[in-house]
């Protein structure tokens, strides 16, 4: 996640902690052959500002892997301007709160392969029901994720990413409940965000539902329980080893 | 000197910086003048395919970039919707392709899609070459590529198939016809494979 320029990692949305310089991290990511980047924009949505394009296309000509771009993004144009500076996918998620119909306006621009949705989840009602917040889990919605995802795989988009804000940055793995719900109603590929605190979190998730995407954040740049800042990946053994319970691996 | 095709669609700068680190001459070529003196030519990719057939229509650069490749016969590598649009038509779009190579590109038939394979095809999966050709040099067995796509290149010729990947059955990730090749995939965010091809192809 990028706030004020630098990276950062937060705990439930809050708290951001600046674990160092964007385009370094890239190298980094980089040499350890990550299998693929998110980026987020904290700050865009907020100031509703302009993504940092110039920002943006230094970090897709740097990365040796898939980038995917989120923050500040409503308009078509925008994504269309994205993916031409290189990026493989731009990630909405207010936008698509506020109008959902962007969804296949821009994946008739530039592929549905491209358009992904991040849903911010909180538990809400003490833990009765899911509900999407937005701005940095500054404002509910009152919509359920369920229902937003069934729409916007019939709207066209490619890719569902499913933050929890309650586990990020907790670090005690995913809410695989919250997961199992959504998966069910929808056939989009989905990636899961929020809570890995161990490739044993992975692997758990992997193991309840085959192939799916698996996000970290604090996991990949925090060492040891000070939480201390060192930039770690697992190796291509370790990462095959993770996916053996999977009956077939992309 | 290598040009990448710059009409305004895909990643220009990765190609360009992963030639540039390995002491290979590359150009970004935006006109004309810029991609007439090239002796070989990536085209890069992304988004729809009536989309990047428009821009590359409108780019100022068709009319050489045809002469190149099928009068000059210079290597061309398409990359994604690069590849997809060397072939005549797609399931994507209304626009003719540019018709470098005698194929289609279809949609991946959902119907008849196992449970667990979803589109679009999203992730690192595995390219076996099915015949022996420089730009697979050092990736014969192993190889890795990132993949996005929810259309695939179908070659009228079988011949023309280089390297199949699987996807809900095989299909062709690679093909090439004498000095036009395409991938599906993307080598410049493939990591060590990608430059490894990326590298074959500037030594056809």
């Amino acid at each position: 996640m990028v706030h004020n320029k630098g990276l950062v990692k937060t705990v439930n949305f809050s708290n951001p902690k600046y674990v160092g310089d964007p385009i370094n991290a890239v190298r980094i990511f980089n040499e350890k052959e990550v299998d693929e980047l998110v980026v987020l924009d904290i700050d865009a949505s907020v100031q509703n500002r302009e993504p940092d394009y110039n920002m943006i296309k230094n970090l897709a000509a740097e990365c040796r892997m898939p980038l995917c771009y989120g923050g500040g993004v409503k308009t078509v144009e925008q994504v269309a301007r994205i993916v031409s500076l290189g990026v493989e996918k731009v990630a909405m998620s207010s936008a698509v709160i506020c109008d959902p119909r962007i969804v296949s306006q821009s994946a008739e621009v530039v592929g549905s392969q491209s358009i992904v949705v991040v849903m911010d989840v909180k538990k809400t009602g003490n833990g009765a029901k899911y509900e999407l917040w937005t701005h940095n889990a500054g404002k509910p919605t009152g919509l359920s994720p369920l229902q937003l995802a069934k729409q916007i795989e019939n709207l066209g988009a490619g890719e569902v990413v499913i933050n929890s804000i309650d586990c990020d940055g907790v670090m005690k793995g995913y809410d695989l409940e919250l997961v199992n719900e959504i998966r069910e109603a929808i056939s989009l590929p989905i990636t899961v965000l929020g809570g890995a605190g161990s490739l044993k979190d992975i692997e758990s998730l992997i193991h309840s539902f085959g192939i799916i995407g698996a996000a970290a954040g604090s996991l990949f740049v925090f060492k040891g329980i000070y939480r201390a800042v060192l930039i770690n990946y697992p190796s291509r053994a370790e990462k095959d080893k993770l996916i053996t319970y999977s009956p077939k691996v992309n | 000197m290598i040009a990448i095709v710059n009409y305004g669609l895909g990643n220009i700068q990765a190609f360009a910086n992963i030639y540039k680190r390995s002491n290979i001459p590359v150009r970004i070529a935006s006109s004309h003048e810029e991609l007439v003196t090239a002796d070989r030519i990536i085209l890069p990719g992304v988004g729809a395919f009536d989309w990047a057939m428009t821009k590359l229509n409108e780019s100022g650069m068709r009319d050489v970039l045809d002469e190149l490749v099928i009068g000059k016969k210079r290597p061309v590598l398409g990359i994604c919707v690069g590849m997809q649009m060397m072939a005549k038509r797609s399931d994507e779009g209304k626009l003719a392709g540019l018709g470098w190579i005698d194929a289609e590109v279809r949609k991946f038939d959902l119907s008849n899609m196992t449970q667990k394979t979803r589109l679009p095809h999203m992730g690192w999966n595995d390219v076996a070459p099915c015949k022996k050709n420089g730009l697979f040099e050092g990736l014969e067995s192993g190889a890795r590529f990132y993949f996005l796509h929810s259309y695939y290149f179908l070659p009228q010729n079988q011949d023309n198939v280089l390297a199949v990947t699987n996807y809900n059955g095989p299909y062709a990730s690679a093909v090439h016809d004498g000095n036009v090749f395409g991938v599906q995939f993307h080598p410049e965010k493939s990591h060590q494979w990608g430059i490894r091809l990326l590298k074959n192809f500037a030594n056809l």
